[in-house]
């Protein structure tokens, strides 16, 4: 089982029943579980909203879309019914966060669901989980049972008139799903594909109902909101970013795990104090900050605070808060060839920008690295990825094109390096490699 | 026809699919959960299990090869009883899943994509399994290991070949 970790400047309020047990619906209960929705339900849905406007939460899968004003988008009167969704398909590299969420916390999910429920005018959640967390799902399943046999999901929840129910779904390994128009493509049998928008999931989504559709943190930090007070959430990060956030730290660090720290947190902060600084004493070379698909920063860029608008000023993005720490006895030629490789490998197809150049970046650059590369291959692989950049169905292309034009705009002494048939400088037993 | 009289599949799992087809708004939403829960008991996705689950959701074989062919964890070979799955993915990649992964390549004898002879593991290197600070990660099947290093690859074997089905554990 993973391991937890602890750091005194955490402000646990998402995390704050991990390790207790909460997983079973009375130890959930004896901790508070289940008082917001049953307060959501006697205060109605234009209070949630309001709630939820007021938190400034934003949404944790990586785009950071205020929680509330995205709720507030679904019409009232719908003659197709209206769907919640919980975006559980967790993939980006770098993030492990909802892992913890669904192996701690379940309860936490279901009830967000069911307050985003209430929000909306709802009767039916979905929650999907990527293929790989079978056991997570299991976990999952048996508390979305759990709250069906106390009565909080069914046709009377908590013994009033209202309906909702929860379906559990598994994926099969598919990083593209994690985009909603393909997760809802992937919700209804089919290949994961994107659909182009306009029209919005908030009126045209799953089986062409009106649907929400929000990440696992998101929709288990939502229960906190109401049970602290909107205010308080609020106050508990920095401007216009509510909360805390379930940060995921790995690669070079002394203690790599999942912290939670209030929004605005100082990156270089959280590396050296609350992760232990970089391991075996070596030096910083690079810092992903959230996630594979946002752009790298150098060591002098992470004196940031660590919340959507600050990381955006520093040219970069927090996505899903995942840290990823490299030092200098990386080379970042391979760590910009394994990015890319992922999004090579995970691209759907769909849109040729993306399904080509995801392709021959991972070409270009596997020949690069290997000591076969050409100085216009440098150039070459800046102006491919650039012309990926917004040309696309779905946010895959770019997702993979920012952080390629990062490593070569940051780090392209390192590229030029490995030129004239030079064996990677960091690799101990440089490989001859068959491109 | 009776669905009991044709299945390939155990009562148990038969059961399963009925409740998926029933479970959904629209019956479609079940194929890739049941493509996944009769490839866990089949072990993959046979001609005839394609063709059972074409049927019990209602759609051509052909539209059922188009869903299954998108996911990555939907196999149209098979594959070991014990599926290594080593995460190379970028968080793991710098805390050593090459050197993990290069430690199964030697002990099973395979390359990526391969099947031990007995047919009890296969070795495939994956993309982030969401096990990213606990690197690095492998999953055999579905049980996930972290912090994974090259000197407990054998370790990790052997409880999965004392497991096997037919295996007595050692005394």
């Amino acid at each position: 089982m993973p391991r937890l970790v602890s750091h005194p400047d955490e402000v646990k309020i998402v995390s704050r029943r991990f390790g207790m047990g909460a997983a079973r619906i009375d130890r959930y209960l004896e901790l508070g579980g289940y008082a917001a929705a049953k307060k959501c339900l006697e205060q109605g849905p234009e209070w949630i909203i309001g709630e939820m406007k007021a938190s400034n939460l934003r949404g944790r899968g990586g785009a950071g879309f205020p929680t509330g004003l995205k709720w507030s988008f679904v019409p009232k009167q719908s003659d197709k019914p209206k769907y919640v969704l919980v975006n559980g398909d967790e993939s980006e590299p770098g993030t492990c966060k909802d892992h913890l969420i669904f192996q701690h916390d379940p309860h936490a999910v279901i009830e967000g669901t069911i307050i985003a429920g209430l929000a909306i005018g709802a009767k039916l959640g979905f929650i999907y989980l990527r293929g790989e967390y079978r056991g997570l799902l299991e976990i999952m399943e048996k508390a979305v049972a759990e709250a069906y046999a106390k009565g909080f999901l069914g046709s009377h929840i908590f013994g009033s008139n209202a309906e909702f129910q929860i379906i559990t779904h598994t994926g099969a390994g598919a990083y593209e799903v994690g985009e909603e128009s393909a997760l809802m493509e992937s919700l209804e049998g089919k290949r994961g594909i994107p659909r182009i928008k306009p029209p919005f999931p908030a009126v045209v989504g799953l089986y062409g109902g009106p649907t929400v559709i929000n990440n696992a943190e998101t929709i288990a930090t939502v229960p906190h909101v109401i049970e602290m007070g909107a205010a308080a959430f609020a106050a508990a990060g920095s401007p216009r970013n509510g909360g805390t956030r379930l940060v995921s730290i790995s690669g070079h660090v002394e203690r790599p795990g999942v912290y939670e720290l209030p929004m605005g947190y100082n990156l270089k902060k959280m590396i050296d104090t609350v992760a232990g600084g970089v391991r075996g004493g070596h030096k910083l070379k690079a810092v992903v900050p959230g996630g594979s698909s946002t752009p790298v920063l150098l060591p002098e860029e992470i004196d940031i605070g660590m919340d959507f608008d600050q990381v955006a000023k520093a040219g970069s993005m927090l996505g899903s808060a995942a840290v990823i720490v490299i030092d200098d006895r990386t080379c970042m030629v391979e760590f910009a060839l394994r990015t890319i490789s992922f999004y090579q490998h995970e691209s759907c197809g769909w849109c040729i920008p993306c399904r080509e150049g995801t392709d021959w970046l991972k070409k270009t650059l596997t020949r690069l690295h290997a000591g076969f590369g050409e100085a216009k291959d440098i150039d070459n692989i800046q102006y491919l990825a650039e012309n990926m950049m917004g040309r696309t169905f779905c946010p895959l292309g770019d997702a993979a094109a920012m952080p390629t034009v990062a490593f070569v705009k940051k780090f392209r002494k390192e590229f030029e390096a490995h030129l004239n048939g030079n064996p990677c400088p960091f690799a101990e037993h440089p490989k001859l490699v068959v491109v | 026809m009776s669905k009991e009289a044709m299945s390939l599949f155990s009562p148990r799992l038969a059961e399963r699919l009925d409740r998926l087809a029933t479970k959904y708004p629209a019956k479609r939403s079940a194929l890739v959960p049941m493509l996944l829960y009769a490839q866990d008991e089949i072990g993959y996705l046979s001609d005839a299990v394609i063709n059972e689950v074409a049927a019990r959701v209602g759609l051509s074989e052909l539209e059922v090869r188009d869903v299954a062919s998108y996911y990555s964890m939907l196999h149209l070979k098979p594959l070991g009883k014990y599926k290594v799955q080593v995460c190379t993915s970028i968080s793991c990649m710098l805390r050593g899943a090459d050197e993990v992964y290069e430690e199964f390549e030697k002990e099973l004898g395979l390359e990526a994509g391969g099947v031990t002879p007995d047919g009890l593991f296969s070795l495939e290197k994956v993309e982030c399994i969401g096990a990213c600070a606990w690197a690095p990660a492998i999953q055999v099947n579905y049980d996930f290991q972290e912090e994974v290093t090259p000197a407990l690859v054998a370790g990790i074997l052997d409880s999965y070949r004392e497991k096997a089905p037919g295996k007595e554990p050692h005394a």
